[in-house]
C-alpha cells in the first residue's frame, strides 16, 4: 500500500510503485479534473501542485512523493475558476483544469507578477484550441480579484 | 658618490626602466571618437555575412541580456575573479561602440584594447577573435554598426584585488596572447582550414571546452580537455572524448546544426544556445568546423573502436537501486524506454549520450533538474524539468541508477554535492 496526501486527505491506495500520480487521482481517487494529454510531460492538462509547485502529475511515480502534499482543482479555492469563467477561456475545455492549476501557483507565490512574468510561468501549457488570450485575460482578472494585478499588462481591455 | 649610494641610484634605475616598461605595454592611444556612420553606408552584402558571423561567434549569448535589448550588454559572467558584465555593443554613439572606428573595433578584436586605451578582460575572448580574418573584422563591424542602437550602459566591472587594476591585463597579454590571424596548414585541406580558423578564431570553442590556468588563460598544452563552465562541464574534444560512439563530421553537423545528434545525444546547457545560433549560420560554416573539430577526436576511443551495442544492464541497476528502477520506470520509461513514441522518432539511447560518461555526474544532474527548454516557445530538443517533481534524494538515485545500467563505469562519488549545487 502506498500513503499520499491530496488536498489534505490521506489516502492509501494499492497500486504499483512506478504508476504516475495521475492514474493514483483519476482511477483511484476519482479525482478527474487533471486530464490525461500526452503522457510525456509535454502538455501541461495533467498539472498538479505538488507542496506548492506545479508539476505534471503524468511523470511522477506515486511512490516518490513521501510526505509531500498534493492539491488538484478540487482542493483550490474558487478565485481563479471564476475568472476562467467570466473569461469563457475556455473552449473544448481539456486543457483548462492544469491552466488553473499552474496559474494558481503563480498567484500564491506573487499575486503581482510582471506580464512577462506571468506568460513564462504559464508557457509550459499547451492549449490547442487557441484560447491562450483569454486564458491570460482570465489570469490577470484572478490576479485582481486575489488583491493584486499583473504590471505592465501587454494587452488593452 | 659612495658604493652603495651607485648601487642605489642602479637600482632606482632598473626599477623605472621596469615600470617605463610595464607603462609602455599597458598604454594604449586613444582613438578618436567618430559619428556613427549611416547604416546605408555600409555594403550590404558585407552586413549579411557579418550577421552569419556574429551567429557563428554567438556574441548575443553574452552581450544580450534582455531580449527585447538585443546586444545592449549588462549580461553577467560569472569568472573565478569575479563578475563580468558583457557591455552593449549597438552602435549608440555613448553607451555603445558607435563612436569607434574600424581600427578601433579591430584593436579591440585583435588585442583586447577599447577605443580609449583601456584593456579588456579576458572574459571578452580576443585571444580567439584576435584568429579572424580582416574580412571577418570587417563584416562583423558592418553587421553591428547597422543594428538599432540602444541606450544603456552595463553595470561596471568589479574585479576584486589586483584584477580590478585593468592595466594588469598588458601582463597577461604579453604572456597569453598570440595575436593574428593563423598560418594555413599546407598539409589539410581548404575546408579543414576554413574550419580551423571559424573553430579557433570567432568560433571560440576552447573558450569553454579548454581548461584554463591559475590566471584564467587557456591551458594550450591541454588544449579542448575539457573544462567547467556555469555548473556545467563542456566535455573533450580531443583524444580524451568519452564519447561512445564516433563523433564524425555528419554527427557532428546534425549536432550544431539542429542540437541533436543520432548516436549521441540533445544539447544542453550552455551549448544548447550555441546550437540554436549555428542553426542560423550557412551549412558550409558548419561543415568547416565539423571537418576541423572531428579530426582533433580522431584519436579518441570511439573514433577507433565504435560500440554500436548500448550498454543496458538492467538487472544490476534494478538490483543495486532498487528504488530508482521504480522512479526511472514512472518518469523516464515513457520517453527514453526502447519502443516509446520518442524512441521510434530515431532519438539516441541514454547510453550513447556523452553526460553519463562523464568523470563527475554535473551534467546528468543538470539536465534530470532543469530539463531541456528551447526559449521563446522555439521548436528543439525538449524535456521536462524534474527539480520540482524529485527530492534531492531521489535526483542522486535516479543519477546513480543511470549511470550504472547505461555505462560500465564505475560508480560516481559526488553525486550529493552536485544535486546541491544544481539546486542553488
Amino acid at each position: 500500500m502506498i500513503k499520499l496526501t491530496v488536498n489534505g486527505r490521506a489516502h492509501q491506495v494499492d497500486v504499483d510503485p512506478d504508476t504516475p500520480l495521475l492514474y493514483v487521482l483519476r482511477n483511484d481517487l476519482e479525482l478527474n479534473a487533471a486530464k490525461f494529454g500526452c503522457g510525456l510531460g509535454q502538455c501541461g492538462a495533467c498539472t498538479v501542485l505538488l507542496d506548492d509547485k506545479p508539476v505534471f502529475s503524468c511523470l511522477v511515480p506515486v511512490a516518490t512523493l513521501g510526505e509531500r502534499k498534493v492539491r488538484t482543482l478540487e482542493g483550490l479555492p474558487k478565485i481563479l475558476s471564476a475568472a476562467f469563467e467570466a473569461e469563457q477561456a475556455a473552449q473544448c475545455g481539456y486543457c483548462i483544469a492544469g491552466m488553473i492549476v499552474r496559474a494558481q501557483a503563480l498567484l500564491e507565490r506573487n499575486p503581482r507578477p510582471t506580464e512577462q512574468e506571468m506568460r513564462s510561468h504559464m508557457a509550459p501549457n499547451l492549449c490547442r484550441c487557441g484560447t491562450h488570450m483569454r486564458i491570460l485575460r482570465a489570469v490577470r482578472r484572478a490576479a485582481e480579484a486575489m488583491g493584486g494585478g499583473v504590471r505592465d499588462v501587454a494587452e488593452q481591455k | 658618490m659612495t658604493r652603495g649610494g651607485a648601487l642605489a641610484v642602479g637600482i632606482l634605475l632598473v626599477c623605472a626602466a621596469g615600470v617605463a616598461a610595464a607603462v609602455a605595454l599597458a598604454w594604449h592611444p586613444e582613438i578618436d571618437r567618430i559619428t556613427p556612420p549611416a547604416p546605408g553606408s555600409f555594403d550590404r552584402y558585407l552586413v549579411a555575412e557579418g550577421e552569419d558571423l556574429a551567429k557563428l561567434g554567438n556574441c548575443a549569448g553574452c552581450h544580450t541580456n534582455d531580449p527585447s535589448k538585443p546586444l545592449a550588454g549588462g549580461r553577467a559572467l560569472d569568472t573565478p575573479f569575479g563578475k563580468v558584465f558583457a557591455t552593449n555593443i549597438t552602435p549608440h554613439p555613448d553607451d555603445g561602440i558607435g563612436a569607434w572606428s574600424g581600427e578601433a573595433f579591430e584593436r579591440a578584436m585583435r588585442r583586447g584594447i577599447a577605443r580609449d586605451g583601456t584593456q579588456l578582460y579576458p572574459a571578452f575572448p580576443y585571444d580567439h577573435f584576435t584568429h579572424a580574418t580582416d574580412h571577418q573584422i570587417e563584416a562583423l563591424y558592418a553587421w553591428l554598426m547597422t543594428r538599432r542602437p540602444i541606450a544603456g550602459r552595463a553595470p561596471e566591472t568589479r574585479l576584486a584585488g589586483i584584477y580590478g587594476f585593468r592595466p594588469v591585463v598588458a601582463a597577461w597579454n604579453a604572456l597569453y596572447l598570440n595575436e593574428g590571424p593563423l598560418p594555413a596548414d599546407a598539409s589539410r585541406s581548404s575546408q579543414w582550414n576554413r574550419g580551423r580558423v571559424l573553430a579557433e578564431g570567432l568560433g571560440h570553442c576552447g573558450g569553454c571546452h579548454t581548461p584554463r590556468n591559475r590566471f584564467g588563460a587557456e591551458d594550450i598544452a591541454r588544449a579542448y580537455n575539457g573544462a567547467w563552465t556555469e555548473g556545467w562541464y563542456a566535455p573533450p574534444l580531443n583524444a580524451h572524448s568519452p564519447a561512445v560512439r564516433p563523433w564524425t563530421p555528419d554527427e557532428l553537423f546534425a549536432y550544431l546544426h539542429t542540437g541533436l545528434a543520432p548516436h549521441h545525444a540533445a544539447a544542453a546547457g550552455p551549448m544548447a544556445g550555441v546550437t540554436r545560433a549555428l542553426a542560423q549560420v550557412p551549412d558550409e560554416d558548419v561543415r568547416a568546423i565539423t571537418v576541423y573539430i572531428a579530426s582533433l577526436m580522431a584519436d579518441a576511443p570511439a573514433s577507433k573502436h565504435d560500440q554500436p551495442q548500448p550498454v543496458d544492464r538492467l538487472d544490476v541497476a534494478q538490483q543495486q537501486h532498487p528504488d530508482a528502477a521504480a522512479l526511472y520506470a514512472g518518469a523516464c520509461a515513457t520517453c527514453h524506454d526502447p519502443g516509446a513514441p520518442m524512441m521510434q522518432l530515431g532519438r539516441p539511447v541514454l547510453s550513447w549520450g556523452t553526460p553519463l560518461h562523464e568523470d563527475n555526474p554535473h551534467d546528468t544532474v543538470r539536465i534530470i533538474m532543469q530539463g531541456l527548454t528551447p526559449p521563446g516557445g522555439a521548436s528543439g530538443p525538449t524535456m521536462p524539468a524534474y527539480a520540482d517533481m524529485l527530492s534531492d534524494q531521489q535526483v542522486q538515485d535516479l543519477a546513480a541508477y543511470l549511470r550504472t545500467r547505461f555505462t560500465d563505469k564505475p560508480a560516481w562519488s559526488n553525486v550529493p554535492a552536485a544535486v546541491a549545487e544544481a539546486r542553488k
